[in-house]
């Protein structure tokens, strides 16, 4: 399969002082798809979603965005945070809308967007309260509206489900399978989950404890179109979960 | 809510003047008259007009004063915060202005200035100014850094993070620093009034002293101890009206 990739990462090298972060990491992200980066914690993966967000300056490599060197944060990405980066002094509504207050689109139009995505993360009624009065995964469901709602074609996401709830957490990855399908928009996703990871991606990235790099990279085939219910008992999706138990085990020993 | 901080404030005022009554009553000091004593002497000065005369010449330099070293003060302040270089140029000079025994600055300030109210409106701010200075550059730095990043992420121009992310998150501190400029520059009025020239309620604090009508003294001192609580609470309700919401408290994670 020869997809246009919506994102290239070139032999970045990332170094944070005397850490070194990332080194000479190359992967390719096609377009349409979703791709996901599992790797132990502290490896470099929120480094290397803020490099291609533009947060962050990497320090030799290039990122490539729709054919354009990234410099600098474009309207062409969207940015789940990992630790939600809510302003706490807005509402829940306010925060949904910020990605497109900052656009400069009108304020009625930006919390009737708003407003739907909201209700897409099971939110409705919690307009107008205040990020203190609610729960984590309620404040992580507020950043995941807040990316979904500027319509970004490339969505960084930050493990955008660690905090909700088991079932929340299964209709979300359902929710983004269906997103994936639908639009045509391009997903990066970290997760700490293999679960999580196989059920959702059209492919997984493995990555190597610091400083890192991709160790493998894994397509699951065969049951991307079966119907969700089956996924999760079908033998490829046990047997990739598997092999990624493996591979990740053989860092921790 | 409202009704018990209400109820506390009563409290403390009658345990303050309560002591003040039976300090004044057991004869400490023949220069120490009881609350009563110099509450009937309050009303003597205000219905005779002196109060009034006195603080139309007192308000001049204060106000002045305190618009002056807010105004500057606050945007010094966040010039410093956002300027490591201005910060290391500038914050010296308030620090020490901080620290430096004011008294001994007056005979210089009457060398440049003279003995009218330029003067008088400087010794406002340096009392006032630092406090305010310092705060809001503290405030501005302490900004965390994971909304600042959200808002580029979302392509905020650097006017808008200033406007719409370290504004609101600075202001419950910067308001504390006004507050306790405008508190010192209260002092400063005052101590303009004694030092420079007797004008105004410091013309009352020294003329009675060289009297010995004491009463008259500390009515003149009770008046701007009050006169400062009523400023404070319109500080206090304007930044509730300005910045609501900017104290809805602080998201942890
Ligand atoms: N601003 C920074 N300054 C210095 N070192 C940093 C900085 N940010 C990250 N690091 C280091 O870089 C490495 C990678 O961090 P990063 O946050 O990218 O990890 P991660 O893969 O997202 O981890 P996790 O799964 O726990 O979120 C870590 O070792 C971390 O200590
Ligand atoms: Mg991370």
């Amino acid at each position: 399969m020869n997809k246009e990739n919506a994102v290239t990462v070139k032999n970045v090298y990332k170094n944070y002082g005397d850490v070194e972060a990332l080194r000479d990491m190359s992967l390719n992200f096609p377009k349409g798809e979703l791709t996901s980066l599992l790797g132990p914690s502290g490896c470099g993966k929120t480094t290397l979603l803020k490099i291609i967000a533009g947060l962050l300056p990497a320090t030799s490599g290039e990122v490539i965005v729709n054919g354009e060197i990234v410099k600098d944060p474009g309207p062409d990405r969207a940015f789940v945070f990992q630790d939600f980066a809510l302003l706490p002094w807005a509402s829940v509504i306010r925060n949904v809308a910020f990605g497109l207050e900052l656009r400069g689109v009108a304020k009625s139009e930006r919390e009737s967007i708003a407003q739907k995505y909201i209700g897409d993360v099971g939110l409705k009624g919690f307009e107008n309260s205040f990020p203190h009065e609610l729960s984590g995964g309620m404040r992580q469901r507020v950043g995941l509206a807040r990316a979904l709602s500027v319509d970004a074609q490339v969505l960084l996401m930050d493990e955008p489900f660690s905090a909700v709830d088991e079932q929340t957490r299964r209709k979300f990855q359902e929710d983004l399978l269906n997103l994936v399908k639908d639009q045509n928009k391009t997903f990066i996703f970290v997760t700490h989950s293999i679960e999580e990871a196989v059920y959702v991606s059209d492919q997984i990235a493995l990555l190597l404890p610091r400083p890192s790099r991709v160790s493998e990279i894994i397509r699951p085939t065969s049951f991307k179109n079966k119907d969700v219910d089956s996924i999760r008992r079908d033998s490829e999706y046990l047997d990739i979960v598997d092999r990624i138990w493996k591979s990740l085990r053989s860092y921790v020993e | 809510m409202m009704g018990r901080s209400l109820y506390l404030k009563i409290i403390s005022a009658v345990v303050v003047f309560g002591s003040w009554e039976i300090g004044g009553r057991s004869g400490v000091s023949f220069a120490f008259p009881p609350f009563s004593e110099s509450m009937v002497a309050f009303w003597v000065l205000v219905a005779d007009g002196t109060m009034f005369k006195a603080y139309a010449e007192t308000l001049k330099p204060l106000v002045v004063g305190i618009i002056i070293s807010g105004i500057l003060g606050i945007i010094l302040g966040i010039w410093i915060g956002l300027s490591e270089k201005f910060d290391w140029l500038i914050s010296p000079i308030f620090i020490v202005m901080q620290s430096a025994p004011l008294a001994a600055l007056i005979p210089l300030l009457i060398m440049a200035y003279g003995i009218g109210l330029t003067s008088k409106v400087f010794v406002v701010c340096i009392m006032a100014m630092p406090v305010i200075v310092l705060n809001t550059s503290a405030a501005v730095k302490n900004t965390p850094t994971n909304i600042k990043e959200m808002a580029k992420a979302y392509q905020a121009k650097y006017s808008d993070i200033i406007i719409k992310v370290i504004l609101p998150a600075s202001s419950p501190i910067i308001f504390a620093g006004l507050r306790l400029g405008v508190s010192a520059g209260f002092i400063g009025a005052i101590l303009s009034e004694l030092k420079i020239t007797p004008t105004g309620v410091g013309d009352i604090i020294s003329f009675s002293r060289s009297i010995a009508d004491y009463p008259s003294m500390y009515a003149a001192i009770f008046s701007i101890i009050l006169l400062a609580v009523l400023f404070l609470n319109i500080l206090e309700r304007t930044e509730k009206i300005l910045f609501k919401g900017s104290n809805q408290g602080y998201v942890s994670d």
